[in-house]
């Protein structure tokens, strides 16, 4: 006879291991020592977080447009934070002295530049040309309804011009090398219409007087673009953000050729200051880092004791005296009437200076590729900077986010010493602000408003960084 | 920062060497340029700071806007560029800034050795006590064993050093990085006395709880007069500047305002008709116009005027005038007359 065997039902899970509970054990209360150290860090948490809550926002007075708003003596209970002190001042901290009827030149600069690097930043949203199109289109048209027409014309070619450069060298690939005459005609014709077309576009735009002269260097800059390798629109629009913008940027701020009045970087100031002197430094260093890495590892030796040379001796100043350097020796060399805008100095000073580091952050990265991978692109033939371009540097770079992010992250932060040669970044005109007769006191307020919007910007870049690590695998396991 | 001190050092070296080569003509290059550039201190109270709306405010800039409206007659043709102290000597001799006037002590090293030129007293300022009022000290005598806070590296400590070792009392030092933290610090009542400059001490009472508890001492231990100052070498240039101060301390003696100074035209006093260029051109020795005086009040006021305005009762600072009161009101506001 057989039983037939009916297994029992499985017991619950103890209760320590299962929902909430089991978490909480299992985390928290694991051990006597685990316990103390929660009980601890609760006390902590519940001492430390509510009165920066009741004053950051409960407590705090948002309203009004006057010091009177905030006033200890009319107040019963003056304990919260006085926001309206920011209220009333944020232009200044945007802007700086940015005057008033310009401002909006700062707008589309930030507006265009969001627009622009956002399909950059996360290309997998923007996988569809059908999107790319569409998110095109919308981004002119935002720019025509919070600017203008002229605005949008420009607009215009920045966001379609690389649909169009894309086709043209998908569809026409000219024979690279077979080269010669026949390789040229056709380049050169269509570099001579895309200079007439941007002339056109440009006089439409600016007036007569610099269109030509940016029609021609932009004729020029395409030539060798045509016979490139086919390019998708996606990386148009990289290139087009790392050479077409910063000129949008530079004659939209400083005016003067654009029929727009010239503003001096004497006036800049506050975030967008901040945002200028950080950017650029990082477009410009990183460049300026690869190759000073380069040099390095050479083997030619005075390029090598050059790059070695330049590194070790930036390396070994501060960053201040680079600029103290930049902003008060510098002009004593010169002739009395070469006069080199302040802002550019400090620009140029930062640039190199963080060059160097980033330098020695993609030597290491350099370091860490395997010897086979330069031997087998010397096997195949490559030249230097094929064999630098397509093989080394593309796993280096990914090898060294991690350390380059943290370089881009102390430059953004560094940016507040433009302040010791004069220059009011978000945190200069923060203190400046605190000697306002009419608003004594607020010194709080000033240094946690510029401290959340640093820790805005830098909290981004560390978490776009952590997004480029994991989209390319990098991992050391 | 010891890199910083070498730079320092290094700057003023080349700069004395070049001080020599400094150019003349101040005036025709600020012609042609169209405004007066000034480096200012940027962030102390009633002195220069931007106001909620970018506007400069301050005795230090109202001083540039009276020099601008001597020249151009128009007190907006100013420029305002923040500088540090260490910096604003090559700044000047760069030509980068044409006034100094960042409410920097007058003293002698600064006069001889760094090759500023100060062209007068704006402010007389010097240092001072704050105490509770608790206390009930009414001297600053009565303050043997107080703690005292104060901010590091300044003249302010050695001042105090010296103070206390004359009158042979004892004191504790409690030093800060920032003034700020400082006036936290004594808010608390960790120490008993706060001391800086007497114009500081008024605009940190005003941030303090409970501002009407705390009291200003009388005595005075140092002597800070504050003025404005130009590059050696240019005499046309800094007697411009010195003469905009006389102008506008020998305008309230006279009695001249913004409010009459129209009116004052038509005076019968040979001093107002001399002053408002209305009898002789005194301005043309300065190479400015006849009208430079009456520019300088009708655009900016009086010493009287931008001293109450920036700095006087009515505002937060709420200074009183003592020294700062003209010679013949018991202070020691004072200057040669036009003549």
């Amino acid at each position: 006879m057989t039983a037939k065997w009916t297994p029992k039902p499985s017991l619950p899970p103890p209760a320590l291991e299962k929902g909430i509970g089991g978490w909480i054990y299992k985390n928290l209360f694991s051990s006597p020592g685990n316990a103390v150290l929660t009980l601890l860090g609760a006390a902590l948490l519940l001492w430390a977080v509510p009165p920066v809550v009741r004053w950051a926002l409960l407590d705090a007075n948002w309203i009004g447009q006057s010091r009177s708003a905030c006033d200890p003596l009319s107040a019963d209970a003056p304990t919260g934070a006085c926001w309206v002190f920011i209220k009333v001042r944020l232009g200044l901290f945007v802007y700086g002295f940015y005057p008033d009827p310009e401002r909006w030149r700062v707008n589309i600069i930030f507006v265009v530049g969001a627009l622009a690097l956002w399909p950059l930043l996360a290309p997998t949203l923007f996988k569809h040309s059908r999107v790319q199109v569409v998110y095109s289109i919308a981004a002119v048209a935002v720019v025509l309804i919070l600017f203008g027409a002229k605005p949008a014309g420009a607009a215009l070619g920045f966001f379609g011009l690389p649909f169009l450069l894309a086709r043209i060298s998908l569809k026409k690939r000219l024979p690279t090398e077979a080269g010669g005459i026949k390789g040229i005609a056709p380049g050169a014709g269509l570099a001579l219409l895309g200079a007439l077309a941007v002339y056109g576009g440009l006089r439409w735009l600016l007036g007569p007087a610099p269109s030509g002269a940016i029609a021609t260097l932009a004729a020029l800059l395409c030539l060798p673009l045509i016979f490139a390798k086919p390019l998708s629109v996606m990386l148009w629009r990289g290139i087009f953000l790392f050479t077409v913008y910063p000129l949008f940027v530079f004659f939209m701020l400083v005016g003067g050729v654009l029929g727009l009045p010239h503003v001096e970087t004497h006036y800049w100031g506050g975030l967008f200051l901040t945002l200028v002197v950080a950017g650029s430094g990082m477009v410009t260093a990183l460049p300026i880092g690869i190759l000073l890495a380069l040099g390095r590892r050479s083997e030619m030796p005075v390029i090598k004791t050059l790059c070695v040379s330049f590194i070790e001796f930036v390396r070994g100043v501060p960053l201040v005296s680079v600029l103290f350097m930049a902003s008060v020796m510098f002009p004593l060399f010169l002739p009395e009437d070469v006069n080199v805008d302040k802002l550019l100095r400090a620009l140029v000073g930062i640039t190199f200076f963080y060059a160097a580091y980033m330098a020695e952050v993609i030597r290491g990265g350099l370091q860490a590729i395997p010897k086979g991978q330069y031997e087998a692109a010397q096997a195949l033939g490559w030249s230097y900077w094929k064999m630098m371009g397509l093989i080394i540097l593309p796993q280096t770079l990914r090898l060294v986010i991690p350390g380059l992010a943290n370089n881009f992250l102390s430059l953004l932060k560094d940016t507040t010493l433009v302040a010791v040669i004069g220059l009011l970044d978000l945190l200069g005109i923060a203190k400046a602000a605190m000697a306002d007769v009419e608003w004594l006191g607020f010194t709080k307020e000033a240094y946690v408003f510029a401290a959340a919007v640093f820790w805005t910007f830098c909290f981004g870049l560390s978490r776009y960084s952590v997004h480029l690590e994991k989209k390319y695998h990098v991992r050391y396991r | 920062m010891n890199v910083i001190r070498w730079m320092v050092v290094l700057t003023v070296v080349i700069a004395l060497g070049m001080a020599g080569s400094a150019y003349a003509g101040t005036l025709d290059a600020v012609k042609q340029k169209g405004y007066v550039n000034a480096g200012v201190s940027g962030k102390v109270v009633g002195f220069s700071a931007p106001d909620a709306k970018g506007v400069w405010a301050g005795i230090d800039v109202d001083f540039v806007r009276a020099v601008a409206a001597a020249i151009f007659d128009d007190p907006a043709k100013t420029r305002f560029t923040p500088v540090a102290f260490k910096e604003s000597f090559t700044a000047l001799q760069s030509g980068e800034i044409d006034i100094l006037a960042r409410n920097t002590t007058w003293t002698f090293q600064r006069d001889t050795k760094l090759g500023l030129e100060f062209v007068g007293t704006l402010f007389y300022d010097g240092q001072g006590f704050l105490v509770h009022k608790k206390l009930g000290v009414k001297s600053a005598l009565e303050l043997n064993g107080a703690s005292v806070c104060t901010q590091s590296g300044t003249t302010t400590e050695l001042n105090l050093s010296d103070y206390f070792a004359v009158n042979g009392m004892k004191y504790k030092p409690v030093v800060y990085e920032s003034a700020d933290e400082a006036t936290v610090i004594y808010d608390t009542g960790r120490c008993d006395v706060y001391t800086t400059d007497a114009s500081a001490l008024a605009a940190r009472r005003t941030v303090l709880t409970k501002p009407q508890d705390h009291v200003i001492l009388p005595e005075i231990i140092s002597k800070e007069p504050l003025g404005p100052a130009v590059r050696q070498g240019d005499q046309q240039w800094s007697d411009i500047v010195r003469w905009t101060l006389f102008a506008l301390i020998n305008a309230e003696e006279l009695g001249i305002t913004s409010q009459n100074v129209d009116k004052m035209k038509k005076s019968t006093n040979p001093s107002v008709k001399r002053f408002l260029g209305v009898g002789g051109d005194y301005g043309q020795h300065l190479g400015l116009t006849a009208d430079w005086a009456y520019r300088i009040i009708k655009h900016v006021g009086n010493y009287g005027e931008v001293f109450d305005r920036n700095v006087g009762p009515d505002t937060a600072l709420g200074l009183e005038r003592g020294v700062n009161a003209l010679w013949d009101q018991g202070g020691l506001m004072y200057a040669p007359p036009i003549r």
